[in-house]
């Protein structure tokens, strides 16, 4: 069964560096961090100290809130440090890896014969559990609730990103037995989306309804398809993936390992040879950066993830958990000359005020960090809902967040969207507007408030 | 040490005080800042606020330009000698008259935005950069300046900082000037004298008893309603060589600044169409009503109603109230169906209200405003559509 998405509203950011489809191995790197803020909401509570010895797989923290979910160790070695700042607040785990991996044993998993509260299990004591996030409020999900269907977007649509084709090829295998597995947690279906013109290992997979998409960015985004095949209705819970986690959860059904590795674009217009790296969750990039043409004392953003959400990272920070993509842009902390008025070829533009990279569709652009403006209050109207999909209104969504009005915000869809839904009309606001952590605030407010 | 590296410093050196917000609107109008992204998106769009109010203001220029030759042209073919509409006698006047209200319009309006900004410590927004300039070009050329800068002040200060500046603003500040000039002075807002440069000083001087012929400048809208036949053309009205208002009466100027708007994607295309369609609809139903012969050629609504229904386009302050007045995205409504409803009914009530007034025979000032007043409640009900399918959508679920 194959049914088609067609996106009309929205735009792709076509920039300087995409990655080459060639893969090498990123030079091992010694130090691996696991931060507990790439998981929003998270108050880790540990397990290992300081000085520990632990196994790749084995746990090292659980969320208070939520003590089933565990969170493990990408690699086997030694806890180096666990930083912490304001009120105690842990930072991250540094792991100083060994030479030699060892994996801790969960077993070989036989999902045909297995109940759904067995498979459930397994995911949380194996650390597998965080890959998959919930909406309403985009975090992990919730172990005690049951979806309505789970969403696999397996059709990368943001500037840059790895290309989901490329990076799970040859990993059908484990695909399969991911979702046999997550098929048995839901009583309704999982959808899985590929893109419309490429060879997705995804779209010979049994027992997913498949979608073809089509369309500009945010078509690719989880968001959108939800909205376009199943949007959540209040007290509705889907659960998210990235199909880059499902290799990992279903060589742990396979194997019994919790294997971390991943391949990871490096990309953007700041790096020499962009191409695809094996790495693993939580390595420092450090090596794999600069050893790619990326200047050392140049004046760069590492972003972890895409130019588009990603975060920030320092050159000596790492892999965040979520990501399989490292971004190298230029800043853009310079002053330009009359830069508001004077005409613009260099940098992208959904307007045609003296800005003419309408003229020039297909032209790939070398973006750098500047805001090119100053934030200001909203002014300009109608030029979200342009590259906005889902059927919500943005403009109106989001003062409900500013003004945090709970009743308005759920009447208007807070349910089903992500701060990430919200990139683009983030990337083309004229009043330079936060909108995704706008979104993050109203969401945040929501689960205190509603739960 | 480059003028870049010295704003630089004093920018660092301001950080903080008082007088920042002032600096930095001045520093931020020669350099464009070194701001980078943190959160959230790590590039963005080359348009900024500037960028957009700066677009408007170009596409007002030529309607400036050609009102300042406009001003003495009209000014010189009612005292008896006309001169070529493109001479620099005709210019000259225009630029003596007109550009001090530019500079007053500016001056008290940017003054006050800058005094509000370092009291309220947030940056000066561009908002005034459009107001400032649509300002001269609603009111007519004898306009006095204190009047000017009276009105300019009221406006700024109640028609929008008291709102909380740029974006927060419920009525058009320009309108809002225009409309406090209007009921504070309408001596000097409306009649056949106001239009044309050195009319009024004329007849001031006729009443000390001087022995010299009256000049009458009156608008085309104020002729019709009078029930009189006015002397224009098709033509001069469409090219604007009319008397009016310093900036409306080139239609076709006005609608070269609208496509423009709607090409560089700044203006909404949706307002501008619905509010043409608006109006033409009123002028066919005025139009209708007469040929139906329900009127009297003696009523005084005679002359306006029978009007070409497509006349109305040409005349008075209509195309430019659509194009520049309308389109403001602050107190228009923000939906795109809000926007077809909100430029449907502006055009409608204009006409209606153009018709109707028997003092004053304009009315897109007044549709305006009070679209600006009902563009929450269109927009209100437009998202209303939007909650009731989400909660329709649920019940399905549940039911």
């Amino acid at each position: 069964m194959s049914n088609d998405i067609t996106i009309k509203k929205g735009l792709d950011i076509k920039l300087k560096g995409a990655a080459e489809k060639v893969t090498e191995n990123a030079i091992i790197s010694n130090f691996c961090t696991v931060r507990p803020e790439d998981f929003h909401g998270v108050t880790p509570k540990l397990i290992a100290r300081v000085g520990d010895k632990v196994k790749a797989g084995e746990p090292i923290f659980y969320d208070k809130a939520q003590e089933a979910v565990k969170f493990v160790s990408p690699v086997s070695g030694e806890i180096l440090d666990i930083p912490r700042g304001d009120k105690r607040r842990i930072l991250a785990l540094k792991i100083q890896a060994d030479k030699e991996q060892i994996f801790h044993d969960y077993g070989i998993f036989n999902v045909e014969s297995a109940t759904s509260e067995s498979i459930k299990n397994h995911l949380l004591a194996s650390g597998c559990w965080p890959f998959i996030k919930q909406r309403p409020y985009d975090v992990i999900a919730n172990p005690e609730k049951s979806p309505k269907a789970i969403f696999i977007s397996g059709y990368a649509s943001a500037p840059l990103v790895a290309d989901y084709d490329y990076v799970l090829q040859g990993k059908e295998a484990e695909l399969q037995v991911a979702i046999n597995a997550l098929g048995k947690l839901t009583e309704g279906q999982v959808h899985v989306s590929v893109s419309k013109n490429g060879s997705s290992p995804l779209s010979g997979l049994k027992g997913v309804t498949l979608h073809k998409v089509s369309g500009p960015h945010p078509s690719g985004n989880v968001g959108t398809q939800i909205n376009k095949i199943d949007p959540i209705n209040k007290g509705e819970t889907v659960w998210t993936i990235n199909p880059q986690d499902l290799v990992i959860i279903g060589e742990l059904l396979l194997t019994g390992k919790f294997n971390a590795e991943r391949l990871v674009a490096l990309v953007g217009s700041s790096v020499k040879k962009p191409r695809y790296f094996k790495t693993k969750i939580g390595s420092e990039i450090a090596t794999m950066v600069y050893d790619n043409g990326v200047e050392k004392d140049g004046n760069d953003r590492i972003i972890s993830g895409n130019v588009l959400s990603g975060k920030q990272i320092k050159p000596d920070g790492s892999l965040d958990f979520y990501s399989n993509t490292i971004t190298v842009i230029p800043e853009g902390d310079d002053y330009e000359f009359f830069g508001w008025n004077k005409p613009v070829f260099n940098k992208i533009s959904t307007s045609r005020a003296l800005t003419f990279s309408w003229l020039t569709p297909n032209k790939k652009y070398d973006l750098n960090t500047n805001t090119n403006g100053e934030h200001r209050a909203f002014v300009l109207t109608g030029n979200y809902e342009q590259v906005f999909p889902l059927d919500i209104y943005p403009l109106q969504i989001l003062k409900a967040c500013m003004y945090e009005d709970l009743d308005e915000m759920e009447a208007l869809g807070m349910y089903e969207v992500a701060p990430e839904d919200f990139a683009l009309t983030e990337f083309v606001c004229v009043s330079k507007q936060p909108h995704q952590a706008i979104i993050r605030k109203g969401l945040d407010l929501m689960i205190k408030e509603i739960g | 040490m480059s003028l870049k590296s010295n704003l630089h410093n004093l920018k660092e050196k301001y950080k903080g005080t008082k007088m920042a917000p002032a600096f930095n609107a001045l520093h931020t109008f020669l350099y464009l800042p070194n701001e980078t992204t943190h959160n959230g998106t790590h590039i963005k769009v080359a348009d900024d606020l500037k960028r957009t109010m700066n677009t408007v203001i170009m596409a007002m220029v030529p309607c400036l330009i050609f009102g300042m030759f406009n001003a003495g042209y009209q000014h010189y073919a009612a005292f008896g000698t006309p001169v070529d509409f493109l001479s620099w006698d005709a210019f000259y006047i225009g630029l003596i008259k007109i550009l001090p209200l530019v500079v007053v319009s500016y001056g008290v309006g940017l003054a006050i935005e800058f005094l509000f900004a370092v009291i309220k410590g947030h940056e000066v927004e561009e908002g005034y950069l459009v107001t400032g300039m649509l300002v001269p070009l609603i009111v007519p050329v004898d306009t006095p300046l204190w009047m000017l800068a009276v009105a300019v002040a009221f406006g700024v200060v109640i028609g929008k900082e008291v709102f909380g500046g740029t974006g927060m603003n419920i009525l058009n500040p320009a309108l809002t000037i225009r409309a406090f000039l209007f009921f504070a002075y309408p001596t000097w807002m409306s009649g056949d004298k106001v239009w044309v440069h050195g009319a009024v000083e004329r007849s001031k001087e006729i009443a000390n008893g001087a022995n010299l012929d009256a000049i009458s400048g009156e608008t085309i809208l104020g002729s019709l309603a009078q029930g009189q036949e006015t002397s224009y053309s098709v033509a001069d009205m469409f090219f604007g060589f009319i008397p009016g208002s310093v900036g409306e009466t080139s239609t076709l100027l006005i609608l070269l600044g609208g496509l423009f708007l709607i090409f560089t994607k700044i203006g909404s295309w949706r307002i501008m169409v619905s509010s043409v369609v608006g109006a033409l609809v009123m002028g066919l139903i005025f139009n209708g009503v007469v040929s139906a012969g329900w009127i009297s050629e003696s009523s005084k609504f005679f002359g306006l109603m029978s009007t070409e229904f497509w006349h109305h386009l040409l005349i008075g302050g209509f195309a430019f109230g659509t194009v520049f007045m309308a389109t403001d995205p602050v107190t228009a409504s923000q939906t795109n169906k809000g926007k077809w409803i909100y430029g449907f009914l502006i055009g409608f009530i204009s006409i209606l209200i153009r018709v109707f007034n028997p003092a004053y025979p304009e009315g897109v000032m007044l549709a305006i405003l009070l679209m600006n007043v009902f563009a929450p409640t269109i927009d209100h009900y437009v998202v209303q559509g939007n909650v009731k399918q989400r909660m329709k959508r649920l019940k399905v679920k549940t039911a």
